[in-house]
């Protein structure tokens, strides 16, 4: 009979092989991480048949110990494997189960959080202001509440002239105050040319103005404006359609035509007012009711502001020499860019706050 | 102005297939804004035809007067119509739309019974032939073709109107001769002009006054007219006037005339104020009639004297300001100048002597007497733009020539006083227009667009331009160069862009206000834009105190409303109707914000001082023109009310509060980078016990006030109507700047030490105050504290005491701090918290 420390029996490859199959079925029986975990001693453990076998060797021969050693280390490094293996399949599976039972329902809302936004009046007004920041333009503010002088008669608009009561103006009192409510942003081209003094000037102003036009679908007594002004040497009515055609392009994309029509402002001279081509139907509605345009009115052109070089005078009443230098000016409505821009159909909704309208412009890109 | 093109085409010989539409496009081109193309008559189909009414019958019995008229239409009996009108009177010419015809507006004509007859027909009025808004009675046609001719070629339908806004620098554009010299302009058009036939034309009735007064043994000359004198040539510096006598009072006005008028808005009244009306439509000129028999002595020219009374033809007596210009009599004012006539000299039904005036007026008295008399006229509309200089006396003999023609008027005589003030001699650089279009514009072609316009040019590289007397707007070089640039065509200037200097983009402050916007969006507050306007009781229902700086309000002199006269001094009048709107619609869970000006006048009315514009104001003026205005500080202001954060799948939610409100200034403050702190401050409108001051540390100095926010008053809550609990915030964004450049801390990879400590303080003492005094105690080993834990229990801590339970952070830059040390600045921070506010640590 051979003992443990029989030499030929330590580490027989005949047990080992028993103890590698025994371990293996046992593994693979164990249904789970705990009943693994149970059967691991017994293969595995202090007193499984391969360590045993390995604290053996020790006592063995030196001629046969080497081979011996190999053998019980490849049966152990084998279980460990089945048993790695096994351990790691197990977890899957219970990994798996419980990451099952942890699903949601990811259709569920989740507005917790409220959403803000703003006016579109105001994202317009900054996106067209940027188009000229672009271009080296400084933005320049001015007062709501402005005195006369900047308001009309810097601008050449003469004390009792029919120009002067064209702006249906609200005057603040008492009227020997002389001070309105800005009809236009144009008297801070005035300011902006007075505080900066020396041309070059290149400036854009948008703002709030104010009219005595009741509220209605088309009119409101307060509206925004964005005004440029430019005063540099050379300056020419060129210079000015380039940079109108520009912000076109920018606002509405490109190849739109423009049009300019002969107007009147006593700040500017000569003075135009200019008409983009309707970006909606590019003039695909005139005389066509098979196709009416909502966005201008099947007439082909959206009115879109005034525009002019700076009337001498004015140069002049800023202290600027107007033999030396020329400019231009040109005013736009902000409202109207958003109505074109968003289809909005009726100002009131511009003016009235219901959270509904604005909340769909969120903060704008 | 309104423009019959059968009437233009008598003053410019335009193609005959040009369409009103055409011509309305060519008037745009050059500047003149054509508002809509009316088609006169359109949809009108024969048969329409001159009628002669033979006889009628009142029918008795009916609650209007009916009349069954026989009108002989050209056939051979007469036919039988019914017609509400009694304007017409047997003999006369009507115009009778058959059976058959179709009227402007699908109104088909047919024989049908009514009142007992059959109506074989229709007379017509001018309104049904779309010919003005004249329904008060028919069209009597008077002389004109015989029974049974074509209606339509006698009226000259179909015709077209254009409807034109003529800016007020072109007064000259409201008149059918300065309409027709643009319409020449725009299709290059030779163009004759009525005034310079009228210059060389000998009339009918200035031969008969000739020979008259020649026969009588008197030179052969126009006799003088009546006596007129200009007692002040600044208001008036011509004056002329025409006598006509012998007007047979029963005179109509011929259908051709009227139907112009009629086109051109006007309605027709009596021969001789049709006349009037006429060549003021025609020339541009607005005259007056005065009765001779009511005039007393010398037509003088003259302001009126304080206290004089005129009263006008409307029937209104007036008081008149020493200001008004006159034309007055011996025996008072008879007319206030350009603007209106005065009742004791008016025209009757049975005048046959007559003085006409046309004279020239200063545009602005004139303008001052229209806003001083809330007296518009088409006459003032014209004078107030300004008349061309010259065309008086033109325009008198055309007028003196259409009355002698058309009423039989037979003597004559004519005064001219005054003379004209010289126009102006503008020195324009040959090479200017080109210079500013951008592009060359060769000195010809300049001199030839001066000369089109009416102007008179001489020079070679300057030129010297006398501008035409109807164009008073064209007074500067600049003026001529638009002249030059218009008719030339804008079309033609090229697109490129100026070369602007390097920019620097927005300032600090502009960057600011633009993130505080979007951070307030990103918080869930919704922008509104709202009028500054006010009530005055607004200021009562938020509860203001009587010396609050709020009330002192701007106040408008035209406000829209009589409800809202005052400027806002505060944002939240405007957000929380805002507020109460959306919630009336059906909006209940609300946070809205706005950013604007308000306006805070100083304690002192500072009226603007007149100044020049002749050049650069001095900084005195300047200075003097600032301080005329209000403060206008921007400002930003949140209101809210409802749910902050809605029930849900998730649970309940959460109000909006006090807190949120508080949140939002924070938020601000952040967007601009500037650190504020928080105190109580019972502060209107906000409910006393929940309303916080914002404050910003203003470097070495006190700090700074910046706004306020909280839950409103529930006083304030009712006033306006709002869902209880609403709160709301409103910082100063001038007062609060924008912070410095934020300067980056140093980031530890050491371990932090965390430690917990929790004090029992007075419930009166402010939270913020012990968090203070922690973050002050604790040292810079301190990284954070934040208040986790905060409750109140009467019987563990004793009646008014409260705990407060605040999670500490330290670290180190340079090691990982001991235990010991960590403790030791918690020990402090704990100390320095019950020296400020008697805080106790709890075990």
């Amino acid at each position: 009979m051979s003992g443990p420390n029989d030499p030929a029996e330590v580490a027989a490859p005949e047990l080992l092989d028993a103890a590698g199959r025994e371990a293996e079925k046992a593994f693979a029986e164990a249904a789970d991480l705990a009943e693994l975990a149970a059967v691991r001693a017994a293969h595995l453990g202090d007193r499984s048949p391969v360590l045993l076998a390995r604290r053996a060797i020790g006592g063995l021969p030196a001629e046969v110990r080497s081979a011996a050693g190999r053998r019980v280390n490849e049966a152990l490094a084998t279980i460990q494997a089945w048993y790695e293996a096994r351990h790691a399949e197990l977890t899957r599976l219970r990994d798996s189960v419980a990451l099952r039972a942890e699903a949601v329902d990811v259709t569920l809302p989740w507005d917790r959080r409220p959403v803000g936004a703003r006016h579109p009046l105001t994202t317009v007004m900054e996106r067209m202001t940027d188009v000229f920041v672009a271009m080296g333009y400084d933005v320049a503010e001015g007062p709501e509440v402005e005195t006369e002088w900047h308001n009309f008669d810097a601008l050449n608009f003469k004390r009792d002239h029919p120009a002067r009561s064209m702006m249906d103006t609200f005057f603040l009192e008492p009227e020997s105050a002389g001070l309105v409510l800005r009809t236009h942003t144009s008297p801070v081209q005035v300011r902006a040319m007075l505080e900066r003094g020396a041309p070059p000037i290149y400036v854009v102003c948008p703002g709030k103005v104010f009219r005595t036009d009741e509220l209605d679908a088309t009119h409101t007594p307060v509206f925004h404006q964005i005004e440029g002004l430019v005063v540099d040497e050379g300056i020419t009515m060129a210079h000015l359609k380039g940079t109108l055609d520009h912000l076109a392009e920018v606002m509405f994309g490109a190849g739109l035509r423009a049009r300019w029509r002969p107007s009147y402002f006593p700040f500017t001279e000569p003075s135009a007012e200019f008409d983009v081509e309707c970006f909606a139907c590019r003039g695909g509605s005139v005389g066509n009711p098979d196709r009416p345009c909502r966005t201008c009115r099947s007439e082909g052109w959206i009115e879109w502001g005034g525009c002019g070089m700076v009337n001498p005078r004015v140069l002049t009443a800023c202290g600027i020499d107007a033999e030396r230098y020329s400019g231009f000016a040109f005013g736009m409505g902000v409202e109207r860019a958003v109505q074109f821009r968003h289809g909005v159909d009726d100002m009131r909704d511009l003016v009235e706050g219901d959270v509904r309208f604005t909340l769909p412009f969120g903060s704008e890109v | 102005m309104r423009v019959p093109m059968s009437w233009l085409r008598e003053l410019v010989a335009l193609p005959a297939s040009l369409t009103a539409r055409e011509v309305a496009a060519g008037l745009v081109r050059l500047g003149l804004e054509v508002e809509r193309v009316e088609e006169i008559g359109a949809g009108l189909t024969g048969p329409l035809v001159v009628g002669q009414v033979a006889g009628f019958e009142e029918l008795a019995g009916q609650k209007k007067p009916i009349r069954w008229c026989q009108v002989d239409v050209g056939e051979e009996r007469p036919r039988g119509i019914i017609c509400g009108a009694t304007n017409f009177a047997t003999g006369d010419r009507v115009v009778v739309a058959l059976p058959g015809a179709v009227l402007p507006g699908g109104f088909a004509i047919t024989a049908r019974r009514t009142y007992g007859y059959v109506s074989d027909g229709m007379i017509c009025s001018a309104r049904e032939l779309g010919l003005g808004d004249d329904h008060t009675g028919i069209l009597v046609l008077g002389e004109c073709a015989d029974p049974g001719a074509d209606a339509l070629a006698e009226l000259e339908l179909p015709d077209a109107v254009l409807d034109i806004a003529v800016t007020p620098d072109r007064g000259y554009c409201l008149s059918m001769r300065g309409i027709a010299r643009e319409v020449a302009h725009s299709l290059d058009l030779p163009f004759a002009d009525p005034v310079e036939r009228l210059a060389v034309e000998r009339l009918a009735v200035e031969r008969l006054a000739v020979e008259r007064t020649a026969a009588a043994g008197a030179d052969p000359v126009l006799p003088p007219g009546w006596p007129v004198r200009i007692d002040d040539p600044i208001g008036c510096d011509r004056f002329t006037a025409w006598t006509l006598a012998g007007l047979d009072p029963s005179a109509t006005t011929p259908v051709w005339m009227r139907r112009r008028l009629l086109l051109s808005g006007m309605r027709p009244i009596s021969l001789t104020v049709d006349v009037t009306n006429y060549v003021m439509l025609e020339l541009g000129q607005p005259m007056h009639a005065f009765d001779r028999a009511s005039l007393t002595g010398e037509i003088v020219v003259r302001r009126a004297v304080s206290g004089e009374m005129i009263k006008t033809l409307d029937g209104v007596t007036r008081a008149l300001d020493g200001d008004d210009l006159l034309v007055s009599d011996v025996a008072g004012p008879i007319a206030l100048a350009g603007t209106m006539g005065g009742a004791s000299t008016e025209i009757g039904p049975f005048t046959t002597d007559i003085v006409l005036e046309a004279a020239h007026w200063s545009p602005p008295t004139v303008m001052r007497m229209v806003r001083r008399h809330k007296l518009p006229s088409e006459a003032a509309r014209r004078f107030e733009r300004d008349v061309d200089s010259e065309v008086a006396l033109p325009a008198l003999r055309r007028a003196a020539a259409l009355l002698a023609e058309l009423g039989g008027a037979t003597d004559a005589g004519l005064t001219v006083v005054g003379s004209p003030y010289p126009r102006p001699h503008i020195a324009l650089a040959a090479g200017q227009p080109g210079r500013l279009a951008g592009r060359v514009i060769p000195p010809a072609a300049v001199m030839r667009r001066l000369t089109e316009v009416g102007c008179q040019v001489e020079g070679e590289y300057i030129f010297t331009v006398v501008p035409p007397s109807w164009r008073p707007d064209l007074a500067d070089p600049a003026d001529l160069v638009e002249e030059v640039l218009r008719l030339e065509g804008y079309d033609a200037i090229e697109a490129a862009l100026p070369a602007a200097p390097a920019g620097r983009g927005l300032t600090a402050r502009q960057r600011a206000g633009r993130a505080v916007g979007r951070a307030l969006a990103a918080a869930g507050y919704v922008e509104v834009i709202n009028y500054p306007f006010v009530a005055e009781q607004r200021y009562d229902d938020l509860g203001l105190p009587a010396d609050d700086p709020r009330r002192t309000a701007m106040r408008l002199a035209n406000p829209l409303s009589d409800q809202q006269p005052l400027l806002r001094t505060t944002l939240l009048p405007g957000l929380l109707e805002a507020l109460a709107r959306n919630v009336g619609r059906g909006n209940r869970d609300l946070a809205l914000f706005e950013t604007g000006l308000v306006f805070r006048p100083g304690p002192e009315f500072v009226p603007a001082p007149r100044v020049g514009v002749g050049g650069r104001p001095d900084p005195a003026e300047l200075a003097a023109l600032d301080r005329a205005l209000p403060a206008q500080p921007r400002r930003v202001a949140v209101v809210l009310c409802g749910q902050r954060e809605p029930t849900g799948w998730w649970g309940p939610g959460r109000p909006a509060g006090w807190a949120d409100a508080v949140q939002a200034a924070r938020t601000v403050a952040g967007a601009s980078r500037v650190p504020v702190s928080v105190r109580a401050d019972p502060h209107a409108p906000w409910h006393p016990g929940r309303s916080a001051a914002i404050f910003v540390a203003a470097g070495t100095d006190a700090e700074r006030l910046v706004g306020h926010a909280g839950e409103l008053h529930p006083g304030v809550i009712a006033a306006f109507d709002l869902p209880p609990r609403t709160c709301a915030m409103e910082l100063d964004l001038e007062l609060l700047g924008v912070g410095d450049v934020p300067v980056a801390p140093t980031v530890s990879a050491f371990p932090p030490a965390l430690l917990d400590v929790a004090v029992v303080v007075d419930d009166a003492v402010p939270a913020g105050e012990v968090e203070a005094a922690l973050r002050a105690g604790a040292g810079e080993l301190l990284e954070s504290v934040r208040l986790f834990d905060r409750y109140a229990d009467p019987d563990r801590l004793g009646p008014g005491r409260m705990s407060l339970a605040y999670a500490l952070r330290f670290r180190a830059v340079d090691r990982t701090l001991t235990v010991q040390e960590a403790s030791q600045a918690a020990q402090s921070a704990v100390a320095e918290a019950a020296r400020r506010t008697g805080a106790v640590q709890r075990a």
